[in-house]
């Protein structure tokens, strides 16, 4: 059964159509990547799923039920975490109190020091828990933003762009990670880094120009000419 | 720790300290209470509010309205201006929050004003401009004649010691950890999957509610209710004392308080420019400690300081 279902999900911007009539299928427990080029729409599709943007037209269903009207807050509270693109972590407070503030919402009391613990072991960050989030590097911050969506626990978390500006190493860590949380939750990434996509996801959904171009397994989409005309600019960039 | 040391100091000062600076401590106190209720608003959610004149004037007036017309006692008197102080708060954090950013401080202002206005189209009750000083009888509490200089301390102090525990309290409650994560970052704790909008409605219910209790118990203690606690002079005297005290920490408005009334105090003493002098200062320390007098304790040797 499909955790999240999309239905001809529209969005304008002035005139300008960034996502047009998108239905999707998430079904539970797999970890799909959601690939394009720039601009075509992938930021929008996953803000109206979350809650951040109102779609134009269409409706999002989570777990059967009909979110389309929900608040952002909402949603996150029926089961969905999301990390951001752009690091949001809160700079002036420590590590310990970032992931508190997310784990908080689901546990209180006892089990909220152990929740905290838990997702910061899961990223690795647990010695660093008492210091202030804004001081940490940047490839850290990434990490706490990772844990800030585990402490959640979701059903589906939605990562956006997650390895953007870390080191090889830094990435292996997090490959490291996302196959660990593979068959616990389902998991929508959104990641421009091909071999992390090919290395991660079950299965591919292209989007170009607001509209999905494909869908398949890393190896369909891997075979796909209209994918590599639209995305990857030619076979032989496919490789990299 | 800390905080119950000034309050053990403000206790031990009623017992030591000269009439003159005896009865300008329990003003301060009650003053630095409000400024608490303003600094929970905008030192720990980060909403600039130009209106909290309206909310002291609500539990002023609310009090002393009760006492003069209703002839209410005087507890009842106090419930009556908090729970005038709790309304209106509600009624504008449900019209004022629909805006953010300078809108809101724009809606916050008219707001007040409308409030001041308000108080002198009725002046034939409440006495406009003039005021009216609230009858011996109504000032007694339990027993307890609190316009006399040492109950009227130590009632100040009882205030301010509530509002203070309180405000640390509520900072260090989920609740608070949640308002300061609006302040940086409100997109964040939205998709985190909490409702900020009802965070920042409770916290200003709880602001506006906190300054209409510090109005209530200026007026019975002061005896006087009048216009001007309603005028904009009193909605940015609470800002000033937050940011010279500095904003998000819980001891900066009793600090900002007590430092601003001295330095008006004192200056006034030496020449008639007093303003002058008392501006010099707030640029000075604008200039050199932005983040007030705590802010700059904590940034600098305790980084721990709530």
């Amino acid at each position: 059964m499909s955790l999240l279902s999309v239905r001809g999900l529209t969005r304008d911007f002035d005139g300008l159509r960034a996502v047009d009539g998108v239905d999707l299928d998430l079904p539970e427990g797999e970890v799909r990547a959601l690939i394009g080029p720039n601009g075509a729409g992938k930021t929008t599709l996953v803000g109206m799923i979350a809650g951040r943007i109102a779609p134009t037209r269409g409706q999002v269903i989570f777990d059967g039920r009909d979110i389309t009207r929900l608040p952002a807050h909402r949603r996150m509270r029926l089961g969905m975490a999301y990390t951001f693109q752009i690091t949001s972590v809160f700079a002036g407070l420590s590590v310990a109190e970032n992931v508190t503030l997310a784990a908080r919402r689901r546990v209180r009391g006892a089990g909220l020091v152990q929740a905290v613990t838990q997702a910061l072991v899961r990223v690795g960050l647990e010695a660093r828990a008492d210091q202030v989030a804004g001081d940490l590097a940047y490839g850290h911050q990434r990490l706490l933003e990772i844990a800030m969506g585990l402490a959640q626990r979701p059903r589906l978390l939605i990562l956006d762009e997650p390895t953007q500006g870390l080191s090889e190493g830094e990435i292996e860590g997090f490959q490291a990670l996302v196959r660990d949380l593979a068959g616990e939750v389902t998991i929508l990434l959104i990641e421009h880094n091909m071999a992390v996509v090919m290395a991660l996801a079950e299965r591919i959904t292209v989007m170009a120009g607001g509209r999905i171009l494909a869908e398949g397994t890393p190896l369909e989409i891997h075979a796909n000419r209209a994918v590599q005309a639209a995305y990857l600019g030619g076979g032989d960039a496919a490789d990299r | 720790m800390l905080h119950l040391g000034l309050i053990a100091a403000l206790l031990a000062a009623h017992f030591l300290l000269p009439a003159y600076h005896h009865g300008n401590l329990a003003r301060v106190m009650v003053l630095a209470s409000y400024a608490l209720a303003y600094n929970l608003l905008f030192g720990y959610t980060g909403l600039l509010s130009l209106g909290h004149a309206l909310f002291f004037a609500a539990g002023l007036y609310g009090m002393g309205m009760g006492v003069q017309h209703l002839g209410l006692g005087a507890g009842a008197g106090l419930m009556l201006g908090i729970a005038s102080g709790a309304v209106v708060s509600a009624l504008v954090a449900a019209l004022a929050l629909r805006t953010s950013g300078v809108a809101f401080m724009i809606v916050t202002l008219m707001f007040a004003q409308a409030g001041f206005l308000t108080i002198l189209h009725f002046g034939e009750w409440t006495r406009g401009d003039e005021g009216f000083v609230l009858a011996q009888a109504g000032r007694v509490l339990w027993g307890m004649d609190l316009s006399a200089p040492g109950t009227r301390y130590l009632a100040a102090l009882v205030l301010f010691s509530i509002c203070l525990l309180l405000s640390l309290a509520l900072v260090r409650a989920p609740f608070g950890r949640v308002l300061v994560a609006i302040r940086e970052n409100e997109e964040r704790v939205r998709m985190l999957g909490y409702d900020t909008q009802a965070h920042r409605f409770a916290a200003m219910v709880a602001s506006g509610t906190m300054a209409a209790v510090a109005g209530a118990v200026y007026g019975m203690l002061f005896g006087y209710v009048g216009a001007t606690f309603a005028s904009v002079q009193y909605s940015i005297l609470p800002l000033l004392w937050v940011l010279l005290g500095g904003a998000g920490t819980v001891l900066g408005p009793f600090i900002g308080t007590l430092f601003m009334f001295y330095l008006i105090d004192l200056s006034s003493g030496l020449t008639t420019a007093y303003m002058l002098i008392a501006g010099v200062a707030l640029v000075g320390l604008t200039l050199f400690a932005p983040q007030g007098i705590m802010g700059e304790v904590r940034r600098r040797f305790w980084r721990g300081l709530p």
